[in-house]
């Protein structure tokens, strides 16, 4: 089986029914996508599937032999982020960070087929993505700014080559 | 898992050829359902059949009667009329509905912490008879009697008449990925029969012949329900409650059936 993850074509060995979540995870060693409750209930293994906002917990890899399959790696480089990333960063909306890759994917997703920006789609778009710090008003806060073009995808905030950091850390080698 | 035989049938034929009598058969359309079964090692297949493209999705019409092929995501009946197009945007969150299919609602049984199935109700109300493969040939029949025996059967399409209204009521949810506790579909044919059915009860989605006999009046039907189905207790609701329940949610779907 063969799976393009993130651009790159990947030929694929786990057995053909093993979730495509623990593909990614452990043959491919990609661990945004998160092993949550691993029954669909929790959204924190959402990767796009040709495009699509997609459970990889709940895909047995040979259901998606040949698909595109994006993770959170996949949407933006560090020192180029996507918008849905760069108003997620700029609005706070991680906290503790283990729902944040399946939140950006579907948020993503969202943007993507033309998302409204409206409070009320945002909420039912991410209805079954459970954030356990409920973090959800900053969350819903940066999807609805990204959809308001409110957010470039200009990465600001880390140091370009030859510029001191903007930010001081205390303690931080210089 | 050695010895795994994963079949990926290409056409309607070919997935009845490789379901044989269905005996030791997993067969994965959505997953949804399935393959958490796989992950929390309820379930080890020997032999599985993908359906994902065996050109069983899409829905045709022919006239006023509709046919849903098995493989067709629940997402694609959100906006059919009553009561399918509201229980179908009833079902999970909209990354589930698109992935999950009417097939695998039709032939879940009951789950670990509830009953599954939402659209079972949905599809009785509106008399909807199913096509099916597997032992003894293809066989078309009501969906009440393949709800009652799904053994050896391979599900193809469901198809319906577009019925002259619809209604659905339902419990809400505590939340998207919780199952429905209880749900009330309606319909009234064209020559005006009205079909009630509940979903989220024992076993599987039932028809509610008592409360049907007396559409007319919601009140009397809701109180006459009470004897057509049976609950049990789970994680989602008691059965107490449920039947408590009934008669309110066969009122509301008839008097919004009065009014469509």
């Amino acid at each position: 089986m063969r799976l393009t993850v993130n651009g790159i074509e990947r030929g694929i060995e786990s057995a053909p029914l093993t979730p495509l979540l623990y593909v990614l995870r452990e043959e491919l060693g990609i661990t945004s996508p998160k092993a949550g409750c691993q029954q669909g209930g929790c959204g924190a293994c959402t990767v796009l599937v040709d495009g699509e906002a997609r459970r990889a917990c709940l895909l047995a890899v040979a259901a998606v032999d040949g698909a595109e399959i994006t993770t959170v790696e996949g949407l933006g480089a560090p020192e180029a982020l996507s918008a849905i990333q760069t108003a997620f960063h700029e609005h706070y909306a991680a906290q503790c960070g283990f729902c944040t890759s399946g939140m950006l994917i579907a948020a993503h997703a969202y943007l993507e087929h033309g998302g409204s920006g409206e409070r009320e789609s945002i909420q039912e778009t991410l209805s079954g993505h459970v954030c356990r710090c409920t973090g959800y008003v900053k969350i819903i806060d940066a999807v609805a700014a990204a959809a308001g073009g409110e957010i470039t995808s200009r990465q600001k905030w880390l140091p370009q080559t030859g510029e001191e950091s903007p930010v001081e850390v205390p303690g931080a080698p210089a | 898992m050695t010895g795994l035989d994963v079949l990926v049938p290409s056409s309607p034929e070919e997935a009845v050829a490789a379901y044989g009598d269905g005996d030791g058969v997993t067969v994965i359309a959505g997953g949804t359902i399935v393959l958490p079964e796989i992950t929390y090692g309820r379930l080890r297949p020997s032999k599985a059949i993908l359906l994902k493209d065996a050109g069983l999705a899409g829905i045709t019409r022919d006239g006023s009667r509709v046919t849903i092929g098995a493989t067709t995501p629940v997402v694609e009946l959100t906006e059919l009329p009553a009561p399918i197009g509201p229980c179908a945007a009833n079902v999970a969150d909209s990354e589930i509905r698109a992935q999950g299919t009417v097939g695998g609602n039709l032939c879940a049984g009951i789950g670990p912490e509830a009953p599954r199935g939402d659209l079972q109700g949905a599809l009785l109300a509106v008399g909807a008879t199913v096509r099916t493969g597997g032992s003894g040939g293809e066989k078309t029949q009501p969906l009440e009697e393949f709800l009652a025996d799904r053994e050896g059967k391979l599900l193809l399409d469901v198809s319906y008449d577009e019925p002259a209204a619809g209604a659905f009521a339902s419990l809400d949810r505590p939340h998207t990925h919780d199952y429905t506790a209880l749900a009330v579909s309606a319909a009234r044919a064209e020559d005006g029969t009205t079909r009630l059915a509940v979903s989220g009860v024992a076993g599987h989605a039932v028809r509610l012949p008592s409360a049907e006999a007396k559409a007319d009046n919601p009140q009397a039907a809701g109180e006459a329900a009470a004897g057509d189905a049976t609950f049990a207790d789970d994680a989602l609701a008691s059965a107490w409650y449920r039947g408590q329940t009934l008669p309110v949610l066969v009122r509301r779907a008839l008097t919004q059936l009065q009014e469509a």
